[in-house]
This record gives C-alpha cells, structure tokens and sequence, in this order.
C-alpha cells in the first residue's frame, strides 16, 4: 500500500469513529510533516465548523479542571469535544512528562470526548504546526468543541492560541498585587478572563483590580471594539460558574459568527499552517545545511548579513532538489 | 546495571525513535512513589510519559492508550488485586484490537502470580528493587519489538 | 542558662583536637583511607569523622534535654519509661469478609488480646461501596469490607465493645467509620463513656503521602477536625487522631521531611481547633501521633527525640498549653515497609531489628514490626511471628529498656538531635509563609520536595552511592524458598459475591424514605458548615451506605485531583 493509500485508511476509520485510528493519525502529524500534509490535503476541501476555544492560563490556575467541567458540560448538550492538552517538554532532556490529563481522566471513557497530550517540543515550530493541524482534524472529524489548552507562555502558545476562535485567560486569587504580570504577553489577548478558586477570600481583591484594568482596556484582545471582553468568577472545583462561562463563551461564538470573524479565523489557522510548515522544514534544514557546511565561516573581510542571505539560499537550493 | 557508555547508547537511540509511554496506576491504592520515579525515569532518558495520575480503571488506562497512541504501558499496582485489574485490562487491550501495545506491571507481586500474570499476556513483570536502568532498556527494547512486528 | 562544659575543658579538649588532627590522623589516614570522601546520614546530613564535647559545647542542658517526664521532654514522656511499662506491640492486621474478621477478633480476644486493630479494604479506605465498579477485584483483599452498618455490627457480633479498644487505620470515611462504631456499640448497649480505640484520620498527610484523599484540602481537614471536636465532646475515651509521618516516609520522604511536615500538620490541626473555640488543653491530649523508623539508626534516634523536644515546645510557647499532658507527643512507630527488599528476604528480619531497636532507644509508646515476606505478599503467621518475637527479644533479653534513653549524652546523638530540630524547623518555616500545610499542601509543596527525595535516593542506589544489601552489593543470583510460598488463599471473587449481594439485599429492605431523609438532613447540615458528625451518625443507623454518605459529602465538598507533580 502507497503512503497516501494507508493514510487514507486510517483516515477513513477515523471518520467513522475508530478512536485507535484517530489516535495514530495524530501521531503521523506529531512525527512526519510530509505525510501531515497528505493528511491536511486529504481533509482540507470540507468544512468541519467546529469551535476552537484556547483556554490559558499559569501552571496552578485550575485550567485543568476548569476544562474537566466545561466537557461535562458540553457532553450533557450532547456535543463531541476534543481537547489538545499542551505540556511544556522539559528543556534539560527532550523527554516528557505530560501529567495535564491527569484532571481530565473521569471523561476518559465517554464516547464523545477525546482528549490528547502535547509536548512542546525543542524544535522551534514543531509544536505549534502539529498543533494546528490536529485542529483541522478534529474538525474535519466532527468535535463540535475543540479546547486547546497551554500554559501561555512562549511563541508557540501564542501562535495556537490566535487560531482559536475563543480565548479564555484563568487566573486566580493572589496575582491581583501584580496585575503587571497579567499584562504581560498572552494575558492581554483574552476574549474572556475567569477569576478561578474564587471561593478563596482574597478573590474579591483581584476581581476589583482585574475589573478596573479591563476598564482601562488594559486587558483584552485587539478586537475590543466589536467585542467587551468579560470578567467572570468560577470554582472548577465546586463546580461553580461553569453555566455562566460556558453561556459566555457562547456569546462570544454568535458574537464571531454574526461579524464574519468566525471564517476569518479559520483562514488564520490555514495560513498559519503553511507558515509553521514552511518554519519547521526551513530551519531543520537550516540546522542540518549550517553543521555539515564548510561554507558557513565568517571571513575577515567577509560580510555577516551577505553570508547569512548565502546560508539561505544554500538552504533554498537543497529544499529544491529535493 | 548499566554502565555510563551503556546509558548514553540507550538514550541515544531513544532520541532517535520517540517512544512513548503510559504510566498507569490501576485500581484504589495510592501507592504512587514507585510509579512517578519510573515515569520520572522514562522521561529523564528522552521518553514522551504519559501519568494518568491514581485510581484509574481499566477501562480509562486503554481509552487512554488510544487517544495518545502510546507505544507501551506500564501499570502500578500494590493493593494486591492485581491478577482480577490485568486479566480485565489485557481483554479491552484485546477487544479494541490494541493488543499489540506490551503491557508491564510492578508492585508488590508473590512470585507465584508471576507466572499466571505471564499467562494472563502481561509482557513483564517488575519486583521492588529493580534498578531502573533495566526498566528503561526494556522499555526500549519491547517497543523496538512491537514495531519491528507491526512493519 | 548554664552550660554543660566550661570553658577551660572546652580549651583542653579544643587544643588536644587540633594535635590529633595534626598527628595522630594522618598517620591513621595514610594506612587506612577512609571509605568515602563525605558520609552522610539518609536525609543528607553530613556526618563528621568524630564528635566531642566542641559539637554540643553550647547545650544548656535544662534548656535542650532536661529530665524524662518533665519539660521539653526530650528524653522521654514519662519519668520511668521502659522500667515502668514496656511500650505496647500493636500488630496490624487484615483479613477478607466482616464474617471471617469476626472470628479472626474473637480468636485474638481468646488468647487475651484487648487493643485490635482494624485493617480496611481499598474500598472502604477511600469511600465507595463494594458494589462500585472501581471496587471490582480489591473487595477484601487488603482488609475487611465495611459498607454500612450491618458489616460492622458483623465483625462485632458476640464481642463486648465495653471491655476492648479498637484502632481505624482510616481516613476520609473516618467520620462514617466512627459513627458505625459508635452505633453497633450503643445498640449492645455500651455507654459513649466506654467507647474506647483510634481513628487515624489524618487528612494532611493523604494529600503528601498516602493519596487516598476524596474531599479537597480544606473541607477534608473540617470534616477530621469535626470527628476530633464531636469525640472530645462525648467519647472521653477516643483518640480522634493520629497525625502521622509514617506515610510520609514511606512515600519516600527524608527523615528531616518526615518530622518537619508531620509536625506542621499538627499545628494546621490544633489552630483549626482553636479557631473554632476549643480550648487548647481541651484536646491536645487526645492527638497522637506515628512515625516510621527507617534503617539510618542514629538519625531515626535523634528525629524521635527532637520530635519530642519541638512538639513540647510549639504547644507551650505558640498555642500557650498548660496542661502536662497537652505537651506530651505520644507516638506509635512503625518500622519502614520500604526499606524491606524482595531478594534475600531474611535479611528483612534484621533491618527491621535494628528499626526496632531505634524506635525504643528513641522513646515510643507503641510499635509496629513489619514481617520479612512482606514486600511480596500480606505477612504469613510464620513470618508475623518472628516479628512480634523480635519486639520481645528487644524488650526482656537486651537491657536496653532498663534505663530512660540511654543514648542522651553522646556527643553525636545530641548534635543530631539539635541537626535534626534545626533542619526540620526550616521546613517549618517555609510552611509558615506560605500560611500553613494546607495552603502548601494545595501548592504541592511538600509533594514536589518527597517526590524529589525519592528520586535522589534511587539515583544514589542506582549509582551505588548508597547500598542495599541484596540489591546493589552481595547480590545473590538464586531465588529464595520464602518467595515461592503462595499467598494465603482468600477466595476474593466469592467474598465479593456476596459482599454484593448483602449490599443489594439491604438496600431492598432498608427503610430508604428515612435513608433519604437522613442523607438530605447531612447535606444540609454540611452546606451549613455544620459539625457533620450528628447526622453522619443519624444516617448510619438508618442504614445508609458507606458510598451513600460519602457521594452526599461530595455534593457539598467537591473532590480532589492532585496537581500534576513529579
């Protein structure tokens, strides 16, 4: 069987609801670009219309379990969610130890939940490219939710989270003293910020500073015109707020679909696939072009921007031969 | 026990070939030293783990394994129900058709039950004491094996 | 305060030092290289070639170690010690249906056994019923089953509850636990006055070590501190408590780490309990406590003693007790499940004697010594014997229970002990800022440091930094017979069988309205922040079910999945 054949195969079973085939399939997009994109050019021609929900936030927040009740409560309404659960790699060696399902392990079972570990990877790009691409096989498979969830720190977590069509930031109690780490990088692109653990009885505190700045529009995405970003209070743990984030996050879906923005992010994740792509292939064989090349020095009289554009277009012609 | 050369050829080839692991505790007991220092062992030596963290059935340990796809389980058990929890796991491992996936257990197991557990289709069983490096070239070689067969 | 030694000793002995070290050490070094370069104790304590007088030059010994019986009680609780009472040896034991822990409880009453110890299924331990899918397969195995009040009053059938005592190894169900106890005996008629035995019922340490946690961290405390305030009130002659650091090591905690946080889980404990208007020597008598004794004899001898002295000191000076008695750590020890091998499992028997030995030297008031088969199987009689005979052997052929801590004065024991304090209020402190052990519970703060603990200590076996008989050093290639012994037959599946089919039985016949009733009763109760124990009590005797009472808590409490940590 050709390599297209057998990735149609288990392509085919994964449409049917085979979870083991659907479990491979991600891993042929985790470890080979080139058949990730016989993947993607077998699926791209339909249109899943799934909602794709980033959810961030810092390590100890409670997204875990804040993202265990939301599936509770979408698989009541019946809808089939996905979640990609984005562990950081540790940067020491390059294995992994991805515990973030750990919160998630009573949906395990259901039929209608399926639920898979990321590591992010040393390579720069690697992660966000499987990462997207997993996006548009869930959707192209029916998941009527798709939750993306990472810590929000670095490029790659940036890059995913802008292809989602919804983003939640959770914080919690405790970082309303430091309202400036808040605002630092992810934290302002948020579409809807969740104050977690408020049950705890420095809430209150952070809830007034965390309201204040989004009146200041410190906080918020860049998109603050056509949408008010909202503050909102939950206990994942008592099971508290959980109606009222998942509403919300609703709105915020008619809000995107009713302005033209939902397509719009699906055309951003698409182009973002083909850049992610073209990073990951280019600087693989960058690195492998730059070690065995006896080009690469840096003359006296040599020029550092000229031998840089000579490294590239050394890369450019090998990618071409290929 | 392996020697430093020893170790960094393992690791080496790890690297090479992403082997990833589920690590599972099955069944109520809380035990779960011996089971975070081989998860911590596995990923040391370059491996993706997977922890599914206590009291996890069956039935979660496979759906698990078919959603991330991992090559190999290892299981901990030391509540001593562990010939009832395997013969349970290995026949959903069997009834999803994913008995492919090596399955190996350690914990507190009398050596008799080692060989009813082998007969039960448990790859390899581990006894307290065992030093790591072993888990870790096991592992490595029971999913050069399952991926030589399934090729 | 006066010092032990003067001044001009100190000089004496400081000057003759130095010219040892000058001559007579390195001609000794030059023939006899010392085997490492640094030795250290199992928490990593660095352990010097020779202690004198110089390394407890400083000790006040009023302040330090004073007299047994009397503040800060160092050298022991009482002033007689061994010489008056031999520490009792409380065995632990399980066994598989409510009917054959029956027979085995009569059986030991028998032969003139009064304190039984009641070991639980894993079930049972973390709350569910035995007709709970999760439960398939462990009903039975490591303990007895106890769904609702009939199993109880099963294993007490014809036993006198009036005239022996009964210790819980049991945690989050403690209070559904206790309330069975409590009615099976009221229905034989016995006064709350003469209820007597334990419920460990320690949440804290669940959340660091044992992991059979159900509620959250803070609900989990209420709900034990209900159990302490409801026992205080009406059981006079309960221990509602036994704050224990045993799992803490066994989880693989250093020593330093298991006194630090067992201590640090006793004061989250007693503030609780005053918060909520006891008065402090109302009930710091009644807490007790339990700690493991590991292979490392003098620092397990020094952790012990400074575990005394730090106790002592916390209720006098911070919770200003005034009672003697609310001074007084009261512990039971156990020797340490992990430090036992499979291979050559005779070696077992001397590991845990010189456990033993350490625990007696280090003034416990129980003990606990574990069988040599155990780290393959539950202990056979055999091998339970020589563990009870290996206490007795400590306590009427050695001598050393003749005197009251008989290594008080080694210039070694006493700068451990001060080593071990030091080290240990660190941890304390760290604890403190962070505003007790169940913020930093939450945090996963002692989880990460055990984690990292056991860790380091495999590495170091592993690297043959430390050795282990059997395991890294003296290795043997052939197997020994004990291991090949099959476990003792208990016929799980058929005690699980009917274990369910009594469940269903009961539950078709039980008056349900008034289960309902009374389990709608608690949840209200519960919401409310009310002590829970009345109506768990309530509820019991209407029959509700272990996992009944347990899934209404939850409602109210949530439950808890621990923060990935490794």
């Amino acid at each position: 069987m050709s390599e297209r054949d057998s990735i149609k195969e288990v392509l085919g079973k994964a449409t049917k609801g085979d979870k083991a085939a659907l479990g491979r399939l991600l891993t042929i997009i985790e470890t080979s670009p080139k058949k990730a994109s016989m993947v993607v050019s077998e699926i791209l021609h339909e249109e899943g219309g799934a909602h794709v929900i980033g959810i961030t936030g810092i390590p100890g927040s409670g997204k875990s379990t804040l993202i265990s009740r939301l599936i509770s409560h979408y698989k009541d309404k019946g809808l089939k969610i996905a979640v990609i659960a984005i562990d950081p790699t540790s940067p020491l060696s390059q294995g992994a130890l991805l515990g973030d399902r750990i919160r998630m392990q009573e949906h395990a079972t259901s039929p209608n939940v399926f639920i898979r570990s990321v590591p992010t990877r040393g390579v720069k790009g690697g992660l966000s490219f499987s990462g997207v691409t997993m996006i548009e096989v869930f959707d192209k498979l029916g998941y009527d939710k798709i939750i993306v969830e990472s810590i929000g720190v670095g490029q790659t977590d940036i890059d995913i989270m802008n292809v989602a069509h919804t983003i939640v930031v959770v914080t919690t109690p405790g970082l309303g003293d430091d309202i400036q780490a808040l605002k630092a990088g992810i934290m302002e692109i948020g579409d809807i910020y969740v104050l977690n653990k408020s049950d705890k009885p420095e809430a209150n505190k952070t809830y007034a500073y965390l309201d204040f700045a989004l009146d200041l529009g410190e906080l918020g995405g860049v998109d603050k015109r056509g949408w008010q970003p909202r503050l909102l209070k939950t206990s994942a743990i008592m099971g508290e707020g959980i109606r009222e984030l998942a509403d919300t996050i609703e709105e915020h879906l008619d809000y995107i679909r009713s302005s033209n923005k939902y397509t719009e992010k699906i055309q951003t994740r698409r182009m973002l696939m083909v850049k992610l792509l073209a990073e990951k292939i280019f600087l693989e064989k960058l690195e492998e072009t730059a070690e065995n090349s006896g080009e690469v020095r840096l003359e006296k009289d040599n020029n550092l921007y000229q031998a840089s554009i000579n490294l590239i277009k050394k890369v450019s012609r090998e990618l071409e031969r290929e | 026990m392996g020697g430093a050369a020893d170790i960094l050829e393992l690791i080496k080839e790890i690297r090479g070939r992403r082997i990833k692991v589920l690590v599972a505790k099955l069944g109520l007991d809380g035990h779960d030293r011996g089971a975070k220092v081989v998860a911590r062992a596995l990923k040391d030596a370059g491996m993706e783990v997977i922890y599914t963290g206590i009291r996890q059935s069956p039935e979660q340990v496979v759906e698990t394994a078919i959603q991330e796809d991992v090559d190999i389980i290892g299981v901990s058990i030391l509540s001593g129900a562990h010939i009832p929890l395997m013969e349970r796991l290995i026949s959903l491992l069997r009834e999803k058709g994913i008995d492919d996936i090596p399955v190996f257990l350690g914990g507190t197991i009398p050596l008799p039950d080692i060989p009813k557990l082998e007969e039960i289709g448990v790859d390899k069983v581990f006894l307290p004491g065992t030093p790591l490096y072993d888990i870790i070239k096991y592992t490595v070689e029971a999913v050069k094996k399952k991926r030589s067969r399934g090729n | 305060m006066t010092k032990l030694y003067n001044d001009k000793a100190l000089d004496e002995i400081k000057a003759r030092l130095e010219k040892w070290e000058k001559e007579t050490l390195p001609r000794s070094l030059s023939r006899f290289p010392e085997r490492s370069e640094e030795f250290t104790t199992l928490s990593g304590i660095p352990v010097k070639r020779l202690y004198t007088p110089l390394d407890v030059k400083d000790t006040s010994y009023m302040e330090k170690l004073g007299l047994p019986g009397e503040y800060p009680f160092t050298r022991g609780i009482h002033a007689t010690m061994y010489r008056g009472r031999i520490w009792t040896m409380r065995m632990f034991s399980g066994f598989g249906s409510a009917e054959d822990t029956n027979k085995r409880l009569k059986f030991l009453i028998s032969h003139g056994e009064t304190g039984l110890s009641l070991a639980f299924d894993y079930p049972t331990l973390v709350g569910i019923d035995s007709d709970d899918p999760l439960a398939k397969g462990e009903v039975g195995v490591c303990g007895v089953a106890v769904s609702s009040l009939l199993d109880m009053e099963t294993i007490f059938d014809g036993i006198d509850m009036g005239s022996i005592t009964t210790n819980m190894t049991i945690n989050p169900p403690a209070p559904v636990l206790l309330a069975m106890y409590v009615a099976t005996a009221e229905k034989q008629g016995v006064p709350y006055s003469k209820i007597g035995g334990t419920t460990q019922n320690d949440p804290l340490k669940e959340f660091i070590a044992q992991k059979s946690y159900v509620f959250p961290p803070e609900p989990s405390v209420k709900i034990a501190m209900d159990v302490v305030e409801w026992s205080v009130k009406n059981l006079p002659k309960w221990n509602p408590i036994s704050i224990s650091g045993y799992h803490i090591r066994e989880a693989g905690s250093t020593a330093v780490q298991e006194l630090a946080f067992t201590i640090a889980d006793g004061i989250e404990y007693v503030r609780h309990l005053i918060n909520r208007g006891l008065d402090v020597d109302s009930f710091a008598p009644r807490l007790s406590f339990f700690f493991d004794s590991h292979i490392n004899f003098f620092e397990e001898i020094a952790k012990f003693r400074a575990a005394r002295r730090m106790w002592a000191k916390i209720m006098r000076e911070w919770f200003n007790a005034k009672k003697e008695r609310s001074l007084w750590m009261r512990f039971h020890t156990q020797t340490a499940g992990v430090s036992l091998t499979a291979q050559q499992p005779f070696n077992n028997i001397i590991r845990t004697t010189i456990e033993a030995l350490a625990a007696v030297l280090g003034g416990t008031q129980s003990l606990h010594t574990n069988s040599l088969d155990e780290p393959f199987r539950v202990p056979s009689e055999f091998a339970a014997k020589i563990a009870l005979r290996t206490q007795q052997i400590i306590a009427y052929e050695t001598g050393v229970a003749d005197t009251v801590d008989p290594l008080a004065g080694s210039y070694y024991v006493e700068w451990l002990t001060d080593k071990m304090e030091e080290e240990a209020w660190k941890y304390i402190d760290r604890i403190e800022m962070m505003g007790g052990m169940t913020e930093a519970v939450k945090r996963g703060y002692p989880q990460r440091e055990i984690t990292e603990a056991s860790f380091r200590f495999q590495r170091e076996v592993e690297e043959r930094k430390r050795y282990i008989v059997g395991v890294n050093i003296f290795v043997e290639e052939e197997e020994d017979e004990i291991r090949n012994v099959p476990l003792l037959d208990i016929n799980q599946r058929e005690i699980e069988k009917r274990q369910i089919e009594r469940l269903r039985k009961l539950r078709r016949q039980r008056n349900n309205e008034a289960v309902k009733d009374a389990l709608n009763k608690l949840r209200k109760a519960a919401s409310k922040g009310e002590n829970i124990m009345p109506y768990v009590l309530e509820a019991v005797k209407k029959y509700a079910t272990l996992g009944e009472i347990m899934n209404t808590l939850k409602e109210v409490y949530g439950i808890w999945v621990e923060p990935p940590i490794y």
